[in-house]
C-alpha cells in the first residue's frame, strides 16, 4: 500500500498511531455507542455492533448532543475509548471533549477522509501538523 | 488567540488551577476553530449528568471543589441542565444506589463552585430568558438553539467541560455563532403546511436536521404563517438540533434575525426544499413498530412546560393507566413545584403516572433503567427523544401526546399506525 499523507485544518492532542475503523457515517458518543461494551449500538449506524476500543475512528461529521464533551474523558480513563478521532467535520462538542480528554482529534481534510482510508489500515495521526498518514 | 492581561494571568495560573484549567480549555478549543480572542459571557447553562460525567468527570469536579473559595467560585450566573437522578423517584425507576451516590457527589461539587442547581433544559422558559445579542455559554442543544434562534442571543454548543470553563473565567472563545458571518442562512426550506401539534413540529425539525451537513449550517424556514407557541418552537428546535447538531435556525417572519429572506442571505437564496404533510407523516411512520406491544410512555426532551403538564393532566383526568405500561413525565423543579400547587401532579399520579423533577429521561441511565424495568418499546411525542433512544436499546416510536396517553391506558399502541 502506498504511503499517503492527508492534510486537515486543525488538531488537538498528541501524536498516535493505530488501526483505522472507518465509515462514511456520523458520530455522537451518547447517540451511537454502548460505552460499557465499547461497541456501536445504534441500529442503522454503519459500524453497528463493531468495537471502537483502541481504534483510530474515522467518520464523517459530529452529530447529536453535548454529552460527548464529558464522555470522551470517561471512556479514555476506563481504557474503553478510541485511540483518536478523525472527522471530516468536528463540531465544538468533539473539540471540547478531545481537549478535556487529551484525545487526538483532526478534522477538515482536503478530501473525504472516510473514502481514502479503509478499515484495518494502519495510520499515524499527528494533531500538531493536522495530518493523517497511511503507514 | 489574543488574550487580555487578565486572561493571560488566569492562563498562567495566578488565580489558581481552576481558572487555569478554564483558560487552557478555552485556548485549545478556540485555537482549533480559529478564534481570534475571547468574548465575555453573561450566563452559563451547564450540562453534567452523572452518566456523562462518570467517575472521571465527578473526580475532576471534586478536585475543583476542594480548592479555596476565592479560586473556584463561578464568575457569571451558572445554572444546570437536568440531572440524572430524581432522589424522590430513583428507587421506583430501579436506578441503583451507585448512580445516586455519583449524583450526590456531583451536586456537592457543583454547589461548592457556586453553581445554581436549576436542573432544567428549559431554562429559557423558566429561569432567565436571554436577550437579543447577549453572549452566552449554553450547554444543551435545545437551550442553545432556542437562545440563538428565538431570542437572537449568541452561543455555541458549550459542552460541560467548556461551559464550566466559561463559568470559571466569564469567557468563551469568540468563534462560530458569536460572529455575524456564521449566522447567515446556508439552506432554505419551505413549509407547505403548518404542523398540527408538538410531535409534528418535532418531526419537521427532524427532517431539516437530517439535511444538515455540518455544525456550521444555518437552515432558513419559510411558509410558517403566524407565530408558533413557545412549546411548538421548542420541540421544533430541539429536534432540529438533535438530528442536525446545529445551533441556529431562522424562521422568516417569526424569529428576530429573519424579518425577511434578504435579511439572512447575502446573495440570492438557494432553491427552497419543500416540506409537506407527507414528509412529516413519513418521518413519523419510519418509527412505526411491527406490533402493538408497549412498555413505557415518556414525555421529556425537552422537559415539559407548565402548559404541557396541564395538557397531560387534562388528558389523564378520570383515566387509569394500564398496569403493564409505565408513564413518565419529566419537568423542571420550578414547574414541578407549580404543578404540585395546582393539583396537576396529583392528577397525573392518581392515574398511575410518575412525575419526575429535575431530570430528563435520556440523561438518567436510560439503558440501565430500560433493562431493569423490561422497557423496550417506548412511545413519546418528542422527536428528539425518539432519535436518541435507538442507540440505548429501545424501540422508540413517535406519536401525539393524545395517542401516547390513550395507548398507555389501553396497554398497547393504539391510534398511531400500529
Amino acid at each position: 500500500m502506498r504511503e499517503s499523507i492527508y492534510q486537515g485544518v486543525a488538531g488537538i492532542g498528541d501524536p498516535v498511531g493505530g488501526e483505522a475503523l472507518v465509515a462514511h457515517d456520523n458520530f455522537s458518543a451518547r447517540y451511537d455507542l454502548d460505552r460499557i461494551k465499547g461497541t456501536f449500538s445504534r441500529p442503522g449506524h454503519k459500524l453497528y455492533g463493531q468495537s471502537y476500543v483502541g481504534k483510530i475512528l474515522i467518520l464523517n461529521i459530529a452529530k447529536g448532543g453535548v454529552a460527548t464533551a464529558w464522555m470522551l474523558r470517561e471512556m479514555v480513563e476506563r481504557e474503553m475509548g478510541p485511540k483518536a478521532l478523525v472527522l471530516n467535520a468536528a463540531n465544538p462538542i468533539m473539540a471540547q471533549g478531545a481537549a478535556f480528554a487529551n484525545l487526538p482529534l483532526i478534522d477538515r481534510f482536503e478530501v473525504d477522509i472516510t473514502s481514502v482510508i479503509k478499515t484495518g489500515e494502519r495510520v499515524a495521526v499527528d494533531p500538531e501538523s493536522a495530518t493523517v498518514r497511511r503507514l | 488567540m489574543k488574550l487580555s492581561d487578565h486572561e493571560q494571568a488566569m492562563l498562567a495560573g495566578s488565580e489558581g488551577p481552576a481558572r487555569q484549567y478554564a483558560m487552557e480549555q478555552i485556548q485549545r478549543v478556540g485555537t482549533f476553530f480559529g478564534a481570534q480572542d475571547c468574548v465575555e459571557v453573561s450566563q452559563v447553562h451547564l450540562m453534567a449528568d452523572p452518566e456523562s460525567l462518570g467517575e472521571a468527570g465527578v473526580t475532576f469536579l471534586e478536585g475543583l471543589a476542594d480548592l479555596p473559595r476565592e479560586q473556584n467560585r463561578v464568575r457569571v450566573p451558572t445554572v444546570t441542565d437536568p440531572r440524572g437522578v430524581d432522589f424522590e423517584a430513583y428507587k421506583r425507576l430501579k436506578q441503583t444506589d451507585r448512580m445516586a451516590g455519583l449524583e450526590r457527589r456531583a451536586i456537592a461539587a457543583f454547589e461548592a463552585l457556586g453553581v445554581m442547581m436549576t436542573d432544567t433544559c428549559i431554562n429559557y422558559q423558566t429561569i432567565l430568558p436571554p436577550v437579543k445579542g447577549e453572549h452566552l455559554a449554553f450547554g444543551d442543544t435545545g437551550s442553545s438553539i432556542y437562545a440563538n434562534s428565538v431570542f437572537g442571543a449568541r452561543t455555541n454548543f458549550e459542552g460541560g467541560p467548556s461551559a464550566l470553563a466559561a463559568a470559571l473565567s466569564g469567557r468563551a472563545p469568540r468563534y462560530g455563532f458569536h460572529l455575524d458571518e456564521h449566522r447567515r442562512g446556508t439552506k432554505l426550506f419551505e413549509a407547505t403546511f403548518r404542523p398540527g401539534g408538538l410531535s409534528e413540529w418535532g418531526a419537521m425539525g427532524a427532517i431539516i436536521g437530517k439535511a444538515m451537513e455540518s455544525y456550521w449550517e444555518v437552515p432558513v424556514i419559510t411558509g410558517i404563517v403566524g407565530a408558533p407557541t413557545s412549546d411548538e418552537i421548542k420541540q421544533f428546535g430541539a429536534a432540529l438540533a438533535s438530528f442536525g447538531s446545529t445551533p441556529l435556525f431562522h424562521m422568516v417572519g417569526v424569529t428576530p434575525e429573519a424579518p425577511d429572506l434578504k435579511s439572512v442571505f447575502d446573495a440570492s437564496p438557494p432553491e427552497a426544499v419543500p416540506i409537506g404533510e407527507e414528509d412529516v407523516a413519513d418521518l413519523v411512520k419510519s418509527y412505526t413498530p411491527d406490533d402493538d406491544t408497549l412498555h413505557v410512555v415518556v414525555f421529556a426532551a425537552p422537559q415539559l412546560s407548565l402548559v404541557e403538564m396541564r395538557t397531560l393532566s387534562d388528558l389523564l383526568e378520570g383515566r387509569k393507566l394500564h398496569e403493564k405500561v409505565a408513564l413518565l413525565a419529566a419537568t423542571s423543579p420550578e414547574i414541578k413545584s407549580a404543578c404540585d400547587r395546582m393539583g396537576i401532579t396529583a392528577h397525573i399520579e392518581d392515574a398511575g403516572g410518575i412525575v419526575l423533577s429535575g431530570v430528563c429521561f435520556y440523561q438518567m441511565y436510560a439503558r440501565e433503567i430500560g433493562e431493569a424495568n423490561g422497557w423496550k418499546r417506548l412511545m413519546s411525542n418528542s422527536a428528539k427523544l425518539v432519535n436518541i433512544l435507538g442507540g440505548y436499546g429501545y424501540e422508540p416510536m413517535l406519536a401525539t401526546m393524545e395517542q401516547c396517553v390513550e395507548s398507555a391506558v389501553q396497554g398497547r399502541i393504539v391510534g398511531a399506525g400500529a
